[in-house]
């Protein structure tokens, strides 16, 4: 089977975010950048399936060239090859970017490649947008599965399952078909070295979109006012103890029995 | 002519505890949208018990539009939001508003792409006006996105808890709606749901937390387990320790995990990553258990304790039993 995983770099910020000058955007240069975690499973997904039914699983990503960074990591875990919609596109709107995923994916048929499943990551780790999957199926006219945890392929059929509000939810569709990932039913692998020098070699489709973007509306980004945090010190070490189980008492979360 | 916000209501399948029918976080979306238009209409699709229909007119939706029939009883995205779409082809709505849920984003997306229309999800608010304006929360809420709302009907799903419900009710009626589905509303259903519990759920409505981080190590959960089983509560565990493989993802509490709203929330050798505190900042009291007291969980903490969790959660668990009649 052919898979398809599409990703987005993102910046690896973990403690408090800064904003550009224009804030426009999160300062990422002392942070760097990374792939979104859904996407590290998206891709480990996709290298699973691949082994397990041969075929192929390939990359990719709308971007500047910087994106190349995070290709090149899912090509170091053992994708295959690499396309790079060459855009910068910041400011696009959601559907711009499924639209240049659906083009590639419809010259790539014309060229006699097709992709049975299309892999993202539910929503994107900076934006979460939570759309561009289900944009991107309507685009093409397929079937669409979102927020999935784990995926099956058999006789032409991917059974996905998720989260529900009541359990559970298994989904049975068609191949070919679009399919969004949440983290959590795989850990990603790291990639070994000749993985990483693969991924430096790999030869790089590149796009020149033809989307002309309707663009996202933004107009800044903001950080949220900081509650000023009183944090109020209990003690140090095990000899704490007792004054944690005073608040624990003042919260109503014990029970004062026998006091001391 | 009135301009009418059309939300998407989502039902609880067990009445909830509260007696409510409407999902929580649907009864926040209804009273939100009353600020966007000048009445608020409800979609509901499959079944619609009467107490729904009271409870969505006493939360002032004037009409309740509801789609229902054999091929509606599974749960399908595109098939809810071809009923939304419908209805909104029909009333002409300035805005659709969703709960932001698994299932309202998707079928906001849906109906976005259907009607060619952008869709803005986790907004914390909408002004309209000309332009429409929003903020949405990126990056878990540590971030905040202004936009201008493009495009002529305004797709936005509703960021949970920034709203409180309030019911404002008023005289309501209940329409039909005729629907038209395809197959391609169908493919992509719910075809059975399995009830094994994920444990996810669990840790949603906990009241109390006790949280590791890194700083636990690969064997070392058992005493937080200990202390969570003694106050009632639950495990919950931060990205690092699932990615290591010591406790099941389900137990993960954080913007790509479960996100949490306990009274109490143990934060034990947790540094407090942006993307971990999108999980537990709904937290009513956070106590940061931590070696470091520069560590970001401290700082955000309401209590904490400088210490090694190693010694400072069994001094605790020994502390409760030795007040224990």
């Amino acid at each position: 089977m052919d898979v398809l995983v599409c990703i987005k770099r993102v910046p690896g910020a973990s403690g408090k975010l800064t904003l550009t000058d224009d804030a426009m955007a999160v300062d990422a240069r002392h942070v760097g950048y990374t792939l979104s975690p859904h996407e590290e499973c998206a891709v480990e997904m996709a290298v699973r399936l691949v082994e397990a039914h041969g075929g192929a699983a390939g990359v990719l990503t709308v971007g500047t060239e910087e994106s190349l960074e995070q290709v090149r990591e899912a090509l170091s875990v053992g994708l295959g090859s690499a396309v790079l919609v060459e855009a910068d596109s910041a400011g696009w709107a959601p559907a711009d970017v499924a639209a240049a995923i659906a083009d590639v994916v419809r010259a790539h048929a014309a060229q006699g490649i097709s992709h049975d499943l299309l892999l993202l990551g539910n929503e994107a780790a900076d934006t979460a947008d939570f759309q561009v999957g289900v944009r991107l199926a309507e685009a093409l006219g397929l079937p669409c599965v979102t927020a999935v945890k784990t995926i099956e392929v058999a006789d032409g059929v991917l059974t996905a399952r998720r989260d529900g509000p009541d359990g559970t939810e298994v989904y049975e569709v068609p191949l070919p078909a679009v399919v969004t990932v949440r983290e959590g039913s795989v850990i990603a692998r790291y990639p070994s070295v000749p993985g990483r020098i693969r991924a430096k070699k790999a030869p790089v489709e590149r796009v020149t979109p033809t989307v002309v973007p309707q663009g996202n509306g933004r107009t800044r980004l903001t950080l949220p006012p900081e509650a000023p945090s009183p944090v109020v010190l209990v003690g140090s070490g095990a000899d704490a103890a007792p004054a944690v189980v005073d608040l624990l008492e003042r919260l109503g979360l014990v029970q004062s029995g026998a006091q001391s | 002519m009135t301009s009418p916000v059309l939300v998407l209501v989502e039902l609880d399948d067990a009445a909830g505890s509260a007696g409510s029918v409407v999902s929580a976080l649907s009864l926040q979306a209804l009273t939100f949208a009353r600020g966007l238009g000048d009445e608020v209409h409800a979609a509901v699709v499959g079944e619609l018990p009467d107490s729904a229909g009271a409870e969505l007119a006493s939360f002032g939706a004037s009409v309740v539009h509801h789609a229902a029939g054999a091929r509606l009883d599974g749960y399908a995205a595109r098939a809810w939001a071809t009923a939304l779409v419908t209805v909104a082809r029909s009333t002409g709505p300035v805005a659709l508003v969703a709960a932001s849920t698994a299932r309202g984003n998707e079928v906001l997306a849906y109906a976005g792409a259907m009607l060619g229309e952008p869709m803005a999800a986790n907004v914390v608010a909408v002004v309209p006006g000309a332009p429409w304006t929003a903020t949405r929360q990126m990056w878990g809420g540590a971030a905040l996105e202004e936009l201008t709302l493009l495009g002529s009907v305004h797709l936005v799903t509703l960021a949970a808890h920034v709203v409180a419900a309030a019911p404002a009710p008023v005289p309501s009626t209940v329409v039909e709606v005729a629907l038209e589905l395809t197959d391609a509303d169908l493919v992509s259903r719910v075809v059975r749901t399995e009830t094994a519990a994920s444990g996810g759920a669990d840790l949603a409505a906990a009241k109390v937390v006790v949280g590791g981080g890194r700083g636990v190590g690969a064997d070392g959960f058992d005493p937080l387990l200990e202390l969570a089983a003694l106050l009632g509560g639950t495990l919950g565990v931060s990205r690092v320790v699932t990615s290591q493989g010591w406790r099941p993802h389900h137990e993960q509490v954080g913007q790509t995990g479960t996100r949490i709203a306990p009274d109490l929330y143990i934060a034990a050798g947790i540094s407090g990553a942006i993307q971990h505190m999108a999980g537990c900042q709904s937290a009513k009291t956070l106590l940061a258990i931590n070696t470091d007291a520069d560590a970001p969980m401290v700082a955000k903490a309401d209590y904490a304790v400088i210490g090694d969790l190693h010694q400072v959660i069994p001094a605790i668990t020994a502390e409760i039993r030795r007040r224990q009649p």
